[in-house]
């Protein structure tokens, strides 16, 4: 699948996302919004992955560890279709199986259960080991936030990895340079993480995370070494009023405010 | 079964785990061992020299290595995080509840030196708390054995057993006390001496201690019902009921904080079931001061004379309620 059909799904898949937070009266919308375009090329273009076969010994894994985000990943689920696209509309419905933070034993395509920050990585560098321990083909991708990349846990999961010389394992990180209360230059400043990863032994590009024609490229790319992508995002992206506002953390539009959404989100859909 | 006592020879239950984990790690390539740097205290050196690659250590980083175990179990292998129970469970804890617990990751849990095995060195060393922290998790068997039979039965059945354990392992020597041939099952406690006047109920290295506290028991005319808990999650809820009914009073004895152990466990079923008179035997929610396992477990009132003062003490509570 090409940038353009990809940028098309990426539209389709805000405009739901916008929706079922609109309807459920909660969610993250910001943080959705900015990494939706990376989980659309994932799921759409490079992840090797069968919906009727979730658990495919030889499937590409994919480890949401920004959990919190878990509708937008609901959202791109059902598109594929590992779950139906009318489930999204239970979206933290009491007894839905769409909760928060995402479920493996519940929700096909969820590798391991996140929410608490900082727990994707490491689970993330024992799919990859455990491939190159059994010889498995497989490629491990996990995506956290910058403002998570403060939690400890994921230092040691970087550390690890280069030890193990794990070649197999990205890491996105969703720079949209802003966390739940503020900023992230005013809260703990990481960026620039460049240097720092490269320091640990990884190779780093850098992107624009929501230019697909960038995602793409730097996803497919292969070295020697674990590989970090730093993916420059705007929180909010595509709906103009919520963008690089940190309010939008987990705001819910009001009607006035999702028309709004909607018709910025429905040009050239 | 007054000659339960097999042997007099202590064992470190560490070299009954590691010779089923080397019997299990050549018989099955997907067997893996993760630690913390913590290769010589985990008795890994065999497990090493044979499958340098299949131990995965992690180095000084708790919380990886419990998230890098789910990862492997994730990728079909058969993961065993170890090391010391003090850091396995507290330095890791939403690790083991989120990544292990919650996500159903098949990972083996092997706290080592547990409870107060790592003695002198202090309370930041000693896991008397870890009972507490991983039964309230669900989707975690805790199992702390009471022997190297009962450690060797239990590593066994764990690798059968499809999804997260947490097994405590101390180092402090223990006599073999059940039948060579003894087989484990989850959430069953095991009637190692019958009686009817008291219950005694322990796990772990308590146990050896709770038979000769009947013996000195026995003495004195009173029969003491010795129960071994491996199990403290999912409780032997038949039996604890059985023992209430049938003796009227239960004493517990563990190498672990008095709250939220093996005693409290049972004090849950017991006040929802059946209630009798009950002690709770173990660190009195304090910060131990310095000695050896042994010296600090008799310190707390857990020696066989103790033991079998205190029963005495729960018995008269028992018939002063009639």
């Amino acid at each position: 699948m090409q940038p353009n059909d990809l940028d098309r799904i990426a539209r389709q898949i805000r405009l739901r996302d916008l929706q079922a937070v609109f309807e459920a009266g909660a969610g993250h919308i910001g943080g959705e919004m900015s990494a939706i375009d990376i989980l659309t090329a994932l799921y759409f273009r490079v992840l090797r992955i069968w919906p009727d076969q979730p658990k495919h010994p030889e499937r590409d894994r994919f480890v949401l560890s920004k959990g919190h985000v878990a509708l937008a990943l609901y959202v791109t689920l059902a598109k594929r279709g590992f779950i139906s696209e009318e489930e999204i509309g239970t979206f933290l419905k009491p007894h839905s199986r769409l909760n928060g933070h995402p479920n493996c034993n519940k929700v096909p395509g969820v590798e391991t259960n996140t929410g608490p920050l900082g727990h994707g990585l490491p689970v993330a560098v024992g799919m990859a080991k455990a491939a190159k321990l059994t010889g498995a083909n497989y490629r491990t991708y996990v995506m956290t936030g910058d403002g998570e990349m403060q939690e400890g846990s994921n230092w040691e999961a970087i550390a690890s990895a280069a030890q193990f010389g794990l070649d197999n394992l990205t890491l996105i990180i969703d720079h949209n340079r802003f966390q739940q209360g503020a900023a992230l230059k005013d809260t703990n400043n990481l960026a620039p993480f460049p240097a720092k990863l490269e320091a640990f032994g990884w190779d780093v590009t850098e992107i624009n995370g929501n230019a697909m024609d960038e995602i793409v490229p730097a996803l497919e790319r292969r070295g020697e070494r674990p590989h970090c992508i730093v993916a420059h995002t705007n929180k909010g992206h595509g709906i103009s009023f919520m963008q690089d506002k940190v309010d939008w953390h987990h705001k819910v539009p009001n009607a006035e405010q999702y028309e709004i959404a909607v018709a910025e989100l429905s040009e050239a859909l | 079964m007054k000659d339960v006592i097999t042997s007099p020879k202590l064992h470190d239950c560490r070299d009954a785990f590691v010779a089923v984990l080397e019997r299990l790690g050549a018989a099955n390539p997907k067997v893996v061992a993760v630690c913390n740097d913590s290769v010589g205290s985990s008795k890994l050196g065999g497990f090493k020299s044979k499958w340098p690659e299949r131990l995965v250590n992690v180095g000084i980083a708790e919380q990886n290595m419990v998230g890098v175990g789910a990862g492997l179990a994730n990728g079909g292998l058969l993961p065993f995080v170890c090391g010391a129970a003090c850091f396995l469970t507290g330095r890791s804890l939403e690790q083991i509840k989120a990544d292990i617990a919650y996500s159903n990751a098949n990972v083996k849990l092997i706290g080592i030196s547990s409870g107060m095995a790592y003695g002198e060195l202090g309370p930041t060393h000693h896991s008397i708390e870890d009972f507490a922290w991983t039964r309230v998790l669900p989707n975690l068997p805790v199992i702390a054995p009471c022997d190297s039979i009962e450690t060797a039965a239990a590593v066994e059945w764990a690798a059968r057993y499809e999804g997260p354990v947490f097994l405590r392992l101390s180092r402090v020597g223990v006599p073999d006390l059940l039948p060579p041939d003894h087989k484990f099952e989850l959430g069953k406690a095991n009637l190692l001496r019958d009686g009817d006047d008291i219950t005694l109920v322990a796990n772990g290295t308590l146990t050896h201690r709770m038979l000769k506290a009947a013996d000195i028991l026995a003495e004195q005319g009173i029969g003491a019902r010795v129960l071994n808990m491996a199990t403290v999650r999912p409780i032997d809820v038949d039996a604890v009921v059985a023992a209430a009914r049938e003796t009227g009073a239960i004493l517990t004895a563990e190498e672990h904080s008095t709250f939220g152990g093996l005693g409290s466990a049972i004090a849950e079923f017991v006040v929802a079931e059946a209630p009798v008179p009950m002690k709770i035997l173990g660190v009195p929610g304090i910060f131990a001061p310095t000695g050896s396992a042994e010296f600090l477990l008799d310190e707390f009132g857990m020696s066989p004379a103790a033991i079998a003062e205190a029963a005495v003490a729960l018995i008269a509570r028992k018939s002063s309620r009639a």
